[in-house]
């Protein structure tokens, strides 16, 4: 046994992800930089409802019903779940494309895009595919080096792109994607509830006691106080976190995103419709509330490997689930891609006369894939620039 | 390329190449891979086990992704404890990953890694991609392109 033992504390993936997150808990949260917003959000949530159960529900719980009190916490305790939820989960984060994969994707639009005459702006990355009928444009990415899918967009403010991004609330301060949207919508719907639920009971403690005293204020002088600042903020909050919820019940009945509906991407001009609806409120509504918890791609908690020296143990293909970090892409770290051109020797390129057949649609067929000598690696493949 | 397992590829072999199997959305946004036989592996692999691979990952995505009654019931009773059990509990979806981690380190093993091939989880590349890198054997020599893509034509 050695005399000195220096433990290292492991680097966890989440300390080297790119865009602009923050990460607490060693990678378990995930939230947007500015908080600010959300601390405000927890403030007003908390501060009231603290409110309510010590001034009106003592009074509410003797002269009406226990049962009350006991709702209120019920339901305060969903909406603090609901909330804490939305914040610190991944809202469906993309990660960004590894050199390999971006060098791969630029040598395809190299290939679609054809000789780009200098001087001349090369054509928009964008590719075309074909969902139930509809021709739906996938635009490339310049930070993340990826196509979108559909529906995802990139955040300005998180610098990342999420899968089916609806919008970046600062109220929750983070992202609402698709692994969040479902407990954003409930934050907004429970919210609403307690908020109508604290709203109206305090109009009836009021009543309660003016009609029990004949006199106003007569009793505690300090409650009627926490009472009208109760009132005052459910009431500007029912405003617009129930315009909210009937605003998102809205776009769930019609499966589109926040995102689609300020583009107006399918507001019917042109005739474009919506794609990815089923036509069916009820079933738009299963498939965005009902549908299986996606799990994260983002591996946050994943422990980097230091060397890339020797890869150890198990094989790239997460026989250890998706915790274990990659070695394949460890070792071509030593050895930098080189993309072929057309003044790659010939003896590097294989005579693949059925391989070059097969990649069609490409103007210039000058560019077949060469698999080379061990030193030199060559991502170089073409593929059909549209499907 | 006599590699026996997954071991003696990574030692002996360097990396040549990695090809990136794209996305099907013609379906939707569900996952689904393109079952399109990509030109690098036309020497390497048959055609037909290549598909079969892909197409069963696209069943076990389409199981995952499947909106029934049990992702119905799970959706419920999830929510019912504000979510909460899910700290303890693995969705159905964790547990199709799984399978699917199994099912590509056998494939790897079983056929893969024989061919000097290697299939990485697309979990691992966000779901964008299966990426499967092509190994060269380094201990031939150096004109190894010529070595066995003309001998070995498949049947197209």
């Amino acid at each position: 046994m050695s005399a000195v033992m220096i433990i290292r504390k492991p680097t966890r993936k989440w300390e080297k992800l790119p865009g602009k997150n923050t990460f607490c808990c060693d990678g378990r949260v995930m939230m947007a930089r500015q908080k600010g917003v959300f601390y405000l959000t927890l403030f007003l949530i908390v501060g009231t409802c603290s409110l309510f159960f010590a001034f009106e529900c003592p009074y509410l719980a003797v002269h009406l019903s226990p049962a009350i009190p006991v709702f209120a916490v019920l339901l305060f305790i969903f909406v603090m779940a609901m909330l804490l939820r939305t914040s610190f989960s991944d809202p469906g984060v993309l990660p960004r494309a590894l050199p390999e994969e971006a060098n791969f994707i630029e040598m395809e639009i190299e290939a679609a895009n054809g000789n780009v005459l200098a001087g001349q702006r090369p054509p928009p990355r964008i590719k075309n595919v074909q969902i139930n009928n509809q021709i739906v444009k996938l635009k490339y990415c310049y930070t993340c080096k990826i196509f979108r899918p559909p529906r995802a967009s990139h955040c300005s403010i998180c610098d990342n792109c999420v899968d089916r991004f609806d919008h970046h609330c600062p109220w929750v301060g983070n992202c609402v994607g698709k692994r969040n949207y479902r407990y954003f919508y409930l934050f907004t719907l429970s919210l609403s509830l307690l908020t109508i639920y604290i709203f109206a009971f305090n109009i009836v403690h009021v009543v309660l006691r003016e009609y029990r005293s004949k006199k106003m204020f007569h009793v505690v002088s300090l409650t009627p106080h926490c009472t009208v600042l109760e009132v005052l903020v459910c009431f500007f909050t029912i405003w617009s976190v129930v315009g909210l919820t009937g605003f998102h019940t809205y776009l769930i009945s019609l499966n589109q995103t926040t995102n689609e509906d300020i583009k107006g991407s399918w507001s019917g001009k042109n005739r474009v419709q919506n794609p990815y609806s089923h036509k069916n409120i009820i079933k738009n509504c299963c498939e965005v509330l009902c549908s299986p918890t996606f799990p994260s791609v983002l591996d946050r908690r994943g422990v980097m490997l230091e060397d890339s020296s020797s890869p150890t143990h198990s094989d790239a293909s997460a026989a250890s689930t998706h915790k274990s970090s990659n070695p394949v892409s460890q070792t071509t770290k030593s050895s930098a891609p080189l993309i072929p051109n057309e003044h790659t020797p010939d003896e590097a390129k294989p005579g693949i006369g059925a391989g070059t057949q097969k990649s069609t649609s490409s103007p210039k067929g000058e560019k077949p894939p060469s698999p080379t000598s061990p030193n030199a690696v060559a991502p170089a493949v073409i593929k059909e620039s549209t499907h | 390329m006599p590699f026996h397992n997954l071991q003696e590829l990574r030692h002996s072999a360097s990396l040549a190449t990695k090809v990136f199997i794209q996305r099907d959305y013609s379906d939707g946004t569900i996952c689904k891979f393109l079952t399109k036989f990509p030109a690098e592996l036309d020497s390497r692999i048959e055609r037909s086990l290549f598909e079969e691979t892909v197409k069963t990952l696209n069943c076990y995505y389409a199981e995952a992704e499947k909106i029934g009654s049990q992702s119905y019931l799970e959706g419920c009773l999830a929510c019912a404890t504000a979510y909460i059990i899910f700290l303890c509990m693995e969705t159905r979806y964790e547990k199709i990953l799984k399978k699917i981690s199994m099912y590509i380190q056998e494939q790897n093993e079983k056929i893969y890694a024989p061919r000097g091939l290697l299939l990485t989880d697309p979990i691992e590349r966000g779901m964008r991609v299966i990426e499967i890198s092509i190994f060269e054997d380094s201990g031939s020599t150096s004109s190894s392109s010529t070595g066995s893509s003309p001998s070995s034509a498949t049947a197209q």
